[in-house]
């Protein structure tokens, strides 16, 4: 492989022939090369090829913190060492590290990495170094610093562009492990400070951000960088982080100025790799006293006794000094260093006159070699030989903004020597002139590639100075390519509803086998979201836990589940929550998950919350954790994740493992229509609908991807390890687990959609599901098949060759395939293993079948929406910007544009229109899903319906007006044909504008029937009357956004063609000019506008008041509040003061007549309670209990005298329409009241008897009863003499009618009463 | 009058009500002291406080020795001044609520006449009608009790529930009024519902800018025991399962409770003035409603 290299650059080869080889597809993979007798495979050539870029380019990516890592070729970790350490001086150890790079390559087999792995265990010191961070934080599940092992002698590419340690948590395992790889880095710091070798390089560069501040400022670079989601990921350790905290850091320390470099480098370590120094805590803000920590080993280990602190403000000092000599000249050539980057800092050793350097095309050298690397690097991306093409991308990109190391010394001298003999001994990539030509070289070729990139990233290219001094070619293009860029990010409804609704349908008694369920199923419910609450409060507080915290709780809950028997209810709960929570891309609203710049714009500042994170977002930099991010649970994913985990309940899992099977297979057989079939070129309303069908298919495709996520991460789970397991381990468990049947048979479901050319949907969703597998999983040969056709499928897809109508689809594919290779649980050697080739053959499908694949679907806000990893290219490019023009703000002014959206609308609108926009989203919340489905399709129909009816009808009216008026214009004098032509074209597109009222009009008429005669009879009016308004707005908006978008371009293009009609025919010799021209002026503006009716919602009777009633009557409870007071006077104990007057009693019964009318306000309960208490009340007045006062002053002796009769007469009337139960008034008969009565004054038992006789005038009591009550007392220890007395009247009673004895048995109660009264 | 107090003044209140008896005299000194506070609100809170008070202190005088001295005390007392309200002196001395300490009483005087435990039914229609007690003393010494404690006994009871009843329809008159279309809770009982707010709106609306979708009464006052209780009893079961709501304290609450809105739980005193109804778009509206989603 270096002979082909070497013959290429010595020009002993055709460079064309090597192209050509390497364009060639599969058949010929080797390349023979006659003239030595070696045969090179193809892969090998290219992990060569990259290998070689990536170590020629590491001393100018050194300050910058990427030198880039070779593909995969596990190296003896003997040689290694022994490479490292020659590293430093000369060609023999270069070439013999180089040699080794490649020699293994026999190896490739899955078991190579274990005997590697196995080898270096004798090697101490190195095993512990490698990447600590990187292979903790890219495990699914937390490794401990044994597996680290591996990565000493397996470097990856991935491992160069992995996420810094910190960054990412591991899917698995949020934290633990940190501390751990923190101090094994520690360690190594230590110990093996003063190697610096190119597998060390590797091995830990690996461990920090791929970007620029590696080795350039790590303190305060590194603040800046520092995504500000790392805080709600990795800074809640306390024991790790202390102080960090996600607060905004001050305005001081976040000034852009990431150049500067607090680590102290010194001069005698020209070409050491500082970047070495604090690779495994990237992220850590200078304040933590770990990362102090860190400064001052390293300042240790160069000797340097400077604090961090004074290093800053010998830095800040530095800096102004700089600003202020902007202008000056750059130095030597040889010294090639970036604008403002500190170049050397150990010590004292402050090199002020160290100037900004720009990269000049002219002192590019070995520019033709350069060249031809460039040409058969971009045939090996092209032609996706290499496992990821963002990932090359992304280091063209580095090399673009890179910035050379500050060499002065003779060595550089040497490198550029011509006489250098060895052609790849040669340092092309060492100067920065050469990395930027190399780059814009680069990004030329690739153009199409870089030109599907966002706008910002754009944008930054284009700006970029480097680009433009080098190719302003290139800065056109990408000026252009900026104007194309298509990126849509249309504002979407946040969803802020975050609850399932409970639909009768599925969750009432009747779905429950017994009570018992049903009640605990609902407690269930609540606990769940209870849970649910704390975790969004809490989670990211520091030192909170999850399972200390909810563990208990949710097993409980488990138990609860299974002691029930309501698994799958609770699955279904479970899984409609996380895709309620979790779809779409605010999936990563929760706090501290800030959402991607775009997407923090698209979603609006419409809460607080997001408002804060777009101000932290704002003064707050990128990080860049690089294109190949571990799988992670993003937001509220997280929530979910750590639930399964820790309910640990299989029966959940099977549960939820079945519902997500299903669902994901269902939804993968989802027909979409493929738009493409149905459009011819501009069909406007194809146009429309291919935009519906956009929709859905990015809704459909997002779901699959995260229920695919979760199945994996359900599946995979029982076999997760912390590390990757010894080989025998790993085969053992292969072998035994290779018998049961996989949860879901991905190689059946990849082949088919193959087959039916549904890749674009299927892929991703594979892809999510296989990056859950554990270490094991890939050598499962079911999984191994698939992961085979998957790199299959990825090789076949050049994007070179993609239609323009599905570049973005296979640009999703590959970005998404080209993340998998590089997780950590696909082994490294995996993308370069030749196997497949003839193991598996991709079938062709039907070359007749229109499949999804070959439909532009995916649009780029999918595309980053799937792979937000994407972004890393801007961030790049920004924390360049941010870096080389400090001064006028850096990063800041490049984020602005995220909070540009908000301007179109005044704000108290967008509310109203957002508040609009809620309550619709809420009002199908709880409703059956079926209604929102309709309204939805019934929008969507008489919206397209509309547009097509605006064509048939107003447009063609148009065009025979249009043709009226030509016509007219042309008898005229000095006519014009193009003139009137124009002008009438412009009527007509101003007339077309009318378009949105009719459509508006249209959608009115036809929502109105065609959702009523969809939803079920028995909707409620009012349900029914909202659904057809949403129905009409939802159809009006979709037809009116479309014809304002287009009418005039559709009026135009049909004007034109029937002006050129008109012109034929007018040209033609017979051509009539007899035109009617009443019969083209139609009245566009038709048909009065027509209101739905305004149905009253039915309202409920009131119960039966009597008529007229108002319902003003007092409140029972007043009254009886009333009544009590009154009653706890006449028991006392009381003052005199609050006895009431006569005329207050007689309002208060006055009240409670009025209110036991009106039924209004009536319970039953209430009403016998007042009932009751009136009965109490007539007791007390009776017995003179309650006396009755009467306050006006000229009260005489009768009006007093009449005040209790009246009082009583009042009661009886009260009684008569309110019909107390019968026992109510037996508290009249009552011992105690007849007593009372009898001991208290004459007057009482006159009244008394009073009030007795009304009740039987007015039929309420019947005589026999009153005597059966007053007869019953004789049971009762009252005096002898009294029961005669009652006795004696009560016969007396009988035999006289009742009104005209009434005054004589009262007159013998009187007189009888007296000698009683006497005697006690 | 005020219905949304804040923390301090509310514990001002609370302060108050400390040495207070649930008895007429001991209401009237509250509302006194503070007027600017509707009585209905006092009340609501210093039962609230008393039902508090109680709750800690009554495990004491349910021990058997404790009601026998009770019991004793009573009958000699009763014995000693026939017409005086012995039982009611009583139980303000030692703070046990009247109508309680009536009950205890009671009960303890039907073992004696009984010879065993009578039925909580019969004790209750008892102490509901003391008519139907055979002793006419005790029967006038229980009546005086229950009819003079403002916080326990059948007629408060009875109050309470016909001001919840009462509030319930003032809350569906209001929407019917605002022509808001609802389901209440006996017609979602019949669908099948497991948890039932009163009111379930069958279109939501907006109350001050936030999504409403169900209504909960509460004729009482809002403090931080009951609103917790009910957080977790009710409001967040009808989140769980009808989002976002509001609930109505009559009596007004603790206006730091209201802490919840962008959570999904909205509090308020009163039927509220502020609110946005999906907008029933006529196509005058129509092609405003587009350019602006444009």
């Amino acid at each position: 492989m270096a002979a082909i290299l070497d013959s290429v650059l010595s020009q002993r080869i055709d460079p064309n022939k090597v192209v050509e080889w390497l364009k060639t597809v599969q058949e010929r993979d080797s390349l023979p090369f006659t003239d030595r007798g070696i045969t090179v495979q193809k892969h090998e050539f290219v992990s060569f090829l990259l290998n070689f870029l990536r170590e020629q380019s590491s001393p100018a990516l050194a300050h910058h913190g990427t030198p880039a890592k070779t593909p995969n070729r596990p190296r003896p970790a003997a040689q290694t060492g022994v490479a490292s350490r020659s590293a430093r001086s000369g060609t023999a150890s270069r070439s013999s590290s180089r040699v080794q790079l490649f020699s293994p390559s026999s190896s490739a087999s899955p078991g190579a990495e274990c005997d590697a792995a196995g080898q270096s265990g004798c090697l101490s010191g190195i095993s512990n170094f490698s990447s600590p961070s990187f292979s903790t934080s890219w495990s699914p599940a937390s490794r401990p610093p044994g597996s680290e092992r591996r990565h000493s002698q397996r470097v990856c590419l991935g491992d160069f562009m992995a996420s810094p340690p910190d960054t990412q948590p591991s899917p698995f395992q949020s934290q633990k492990s940190r501390k751990k790889s923190m101090a094994v880095g520690a360690q190594w710091r230590g110990g093996r400070g003063s190697q610096h070798t190119d597998e060390m390089g590797f091995g830990d560069t690996g461990t920090k951000r791929p970007g620029r501040e590696g080795g350039g400022g790590h303190g305060k670079s590194r603040e800046q960088l520092s995504p500000p989601s790392a805080g709600s990921l990795n800074f809640n350790n306390l024991e790790d982080f202390p102080p960090v905290g996600s607060s905004p850091i001050s305005p001081l320390t976040s000034k852009p100025s990431r150049r500067i470099n607090p680590t102290p480098v010194s001069a005698e370590r020209p070409r050491s790799k500082p970047k070495t120094c604090f690779t495994s805590t990237p992220f850590t803000k200078p304040g933590s006293p770990q990362m102090g920590a860190e400064v001052l080993e390293g300042s240790m280990r160069v000797g340097s006794p400077l604090s961090l602190q004074e290093e800053r403000e010998l830095l800040k000092r530095e800096k102004s000094k700089r600003a202020q000599q902007a202008a000056s000249p750059c130095l030597s050539s040889l010294e090639p260093c970036t604008p403002p980057k500190t170049g050397v800092l150990g010590g004292a050793k402050v090199t002020p006159e160290l100037q900004t350097l720009c990269p000049e095309r002219s002192k590019v050298a070995y520019a033709p070699e350069l060249d031809l690397l460039a040409e058969l690097y971009c045939a090996c991306i092209s032609e996706n030989l290499v496992p990821n093409i963002f990932l090359e991308l992304f280091f063209v990109m580095q090399l673009l903004t890179s910035l050379s190391p500050d060499s002065n010394d003779a060595e550089v001298q040497d490198s550029f020597s011509a006489t250098n003999s060895d052609v790849l001994e040669r340092c092309y990539l060492k100067q920065v002139h050469n990395c930027v030509y190399f780059a814009v070289t680069v990004l030329e070729n690739q153009f199409e590639l870089v030109a599907h990139l966002d706008k910002g990233t754009l944008r930054l290219l284009a700006e970029n100075e480097r680009v433009a001094s080098f190719s302003p070619t290139l800065r056109d293009l990408l000026i252009q390519a900026q104007g194309k860029s298509s990126a849509k990010l249309s504002p979407s409804v946040s969803t802020f509803i975050h609850s399932v609704p409970f639909q009768p349908d599925t969750d009432n008694r009747s779905n429950f086998g017994n009570d018992r369920a049903f009640h605990t199923f609902k407690k269930q419910r609540d606990v769940f979201y209870e849970v649910l609450r704390e975790w969004e409060d809490f989670h990211n507080e520091p030192g909170w836990s999850f399972e200390a915290s909810l563990g208990g709780r949710i097993r409980g809950m488990m138990n609860q589940l299974t002691s029930a028997g309501i698994h799958s209810h609770f699955a279904r709960l479970f899984l409609k929550q996380l895709v309620q929570m979790c779809k779409g891309p605010q999936m990563s609203g929760s706090p501290g998950e800030p959402p991607d710049a775009d997407l923090l714009g698209m979603l609006g500042a419409d809460s607080l919350g997001r408002l804060k994170r777009l101000e932290e977002r704002l003064i707050q930099p990128h990080g860049i954790v690089g294109p190949c991010p571990p799988p992670s649970f993003p937001g509220h994913q997280e929530f979910f994740r750590d639930f399964i985990q820790t309910s640990s309940c299989c029966q959940l899992n099977q549960h939820l493992q079945d519902s997500l099977c299903q669902q994901l297979l269902q939804l993968d057989e989802v027909s979409i229509l493929s738009p493409s079939a149905s459009i011819k070129e501009e069909d406007e309303d194809g146009d429309m609908e291919q935009q519906d069908e956009k929709q859905r298919f990015s809704s459909v495709l997002l779901l699959a991807r995260l229920l695919a996520k979760f199945l994996g991460f359900i599946s995979f789970l029982p076999y997760q390890t912390s590390e990757r397991p010894s080989r025998e381990i790993q085969e053992t468990s292969a072998a035994l687990r290779s018998k049961s049947a996989p949860v879901l048979d991905v190689c059946a479901v990849l082949n088919d959609s193959v087959r039916r050319r549904r890749t674009i949907l299927t892929v991703p969703w594979v892809v999510e599901f296989l990056s859950m597998m554990d270490f094991v999983g890939p050598l499962l040969p079911c999984y191994r098949t698939a992961l085979g056709t998957l790199l299959l499928l990825y090789r076949r897809m050049q994007l070179k060759r993609s239609a323009d109508a599905c570049y973005l689809n296979n640009l999703l594919l590959v970005s998404v395939l080209g993340w998998l290779f590089h997780i950590p649980a696909i082994p490294e050697d995996f993308f370069f293993t030749a196997e497949f080739t003839a193991a598996v053959t991709v079938e062709d499908g039907n070359p007749g079948s229109a499949g999804l694949d070959c439909s532009p679907l995916v649009d780029q806000q999918l595309l980053y929406i799937c792979c937000p990893f994407l972004s890393e290219f801007r961030k790049l490019l920004a924390a360049f910007v941010s870096g080389s023009t400090a001064k006028s703000g850096g990063i800041i002014r490049k984020i602005t544009p995220t909070s540009a959206e908000l301007k179109d609308t005044p704000p108290a609108n967008r509310s109203q229109q957002k508040l609009q926009g809620e309550l619709e989203q809420a009002f199908f919340h709880n409703q059956p899903p079926s209604l929102r489905r309709t309204v939805e399709f019934v929008a969507e129909r008489v919206g397209s319906n509309a547009v097509k009816h605006m064509k048939a009808t107003l447009v063609s009216e148009l065009m025979e007006r249009g043709e009226t008026i030509f016509r007219d214009k042309r008898k005229s004098a000095n006519f014009s044909a193009s003139k009137v032509n124009e002008s009438i074209c412009a009527l007509l597109c101003d007339a077309g504008l009318e378009a949105l009222e009719r459509a508006a009009r249209f959608c009115d008429e036809k929502s109105l029937d065609a959702v009523r005669t969809l939803l079920p009879e028995e909707t409620s009016p009012t349900v029914l009357q909202t659904s057809e308004s949403i129905t009409r707005r939802l159809a009006a908006e979709k037809a009116c956004s479309w014809l304002s978008a287009n009418i005039t371009a559709l009026i135009r293009r049909e004007w034109k063609s029937r002006f050129d009609r008109v012109m034929k025919a007018l040209g033609s010799p017979g051509a009539s000019e007899s035109v009617d021209v009443s019969g083209a002026e139609v009245d566009l503006v038709s048909r009065d506008q027509s209101v739905g009716p305004e149905r009253k919602a039915g309202g409920e009777q009131a119960r039966a008041c009597p008529p007229g009633c108002d319902h003003s009557a007092p409140l029972p409870s007043d009254v009886l509040i009333e009544v009590k007071e009154l009653l706890s006077i006449a028991v006392g104990p009381r003052t005199d003061v609050e006895l009431p007057a006569g005329s207050q009693v007689k309002a208060l019964l006055h009240r409670a007549r009025d209110t036991l009318a009106c039924r209004k306000f009536q319970t039953a309960v209430s009403e016998q309670m007042l009932l009751n208490s009136t009965v109490m009340l007539a007791c007390k007045l009776v017995t003179g209990e309650l006396p009755v006062l009467v306050v006006s002053s000229g009260s005489d002796a009768s009006e007093s005298e009449a005040l209790l009769p009246d009082l009583l007469e009042q009661l009886a009337e009260l009684w008569q329409i309110n019909f107390p139960c019968p026992d109510a008034l037996h508290q009249l008969f009552a011992p105690l009241t007849v007593t009372a009565v009898l001991q208290a004054a004459d007057s009482q038992a006159t009244n008394y008897l009073f009030l007795v006789r009304r009740l039987v005038d007015k039929g309420l009591l019947s005589e026999e009863a009153v005597l059966s009550h007053w007869n019953t007392l004789t049971d009762m220890t009252l005096p002898v003499e009294l029961i005669k007395i009652f006795q004696l009247q009560s016969q007396r009673m009988q035999l006289s009618p009742p009104a005209a004895e009434m005054l004589k048995s009262i007159d013998r109660l009187q007189v009888s009463q007296q000698p009683l009264e006497g005697a006690s | 009058m005020q219905m949304r107090l804040s923390r301090a003044e509310y514990r001002d209140i609370v302060r108050s009500t400390e040495q207070l008896r649930p008895t007429r005299q001991c209401m009237k000194m509250l509302k006194d002291r503070f007027p600017n506070h509707s009585q209905s609100t006092l009340l609501s809170i210093f039962s609230l406080e008393y039902q508090k008070r109680t709750k800690r202190t009554i495990s004491r005088h349910h021990a058997a020795d404790v009601i026998e001295g009770h019991y004793q005390r009573y009958l000699n007392e009763a014995k000693a001044r026939p017409t005086a309200p012995v039982l009611l002196e009583m139980a303000n001395e030692v703070d046990l609520s009247p109508a309680l300490m009536a009950r205890l009483v009671l009960d303890r005087f039907l073992q004696d006449m009984n010879g065993e435990m009578l039925s909580k039914p019969v004790l209750n229609s008892m102490l509901k009608d003391p008519s139907l007690i055979p002793d006419q003393v005790l029967a006038k010494n229980i009546y005086q009790c229950t009819i003079n404690d403002c916080c326990y006994g059948p007629l408060v009871d009875c109050i309470k529930h016909a001001i919840g009843e009462e509030h319930e329809v003032l809350l569906r008159d209001k929407l019917k009024e605002r022509n808001l279309s609802f389901l209440d809770e006996n017609k979602l009982r019949t669908m099948g519902y497991d948890k039932t707010p009163d009111i379930i709106l069958e279109v939501p609306i907006a109350v001050e800018g936030h999504i409403v979708h169900w209504i909960e009464s509460k004729a009482s006052f809002g403090d931080d025991h009951s609103h917790r209780t009910y957080l977790n009893e009710q409001f967040w079961s009808y989140w769980n399962r009808f989002g976002p709501g509001l609930v109505i304290y009559w009596y007004g609450f603790i206006g730091e409770l209201d802490c919840q809105r962008d959570r999904g739980i909205l509090l308020k005193d009163c039927f509220p003035t502020d609110i946005v109804t999906l907008c029933h778009a006529t196509h005058q509206q129509s092609p405003e409603s587009t350019e602006g989603g444009q």
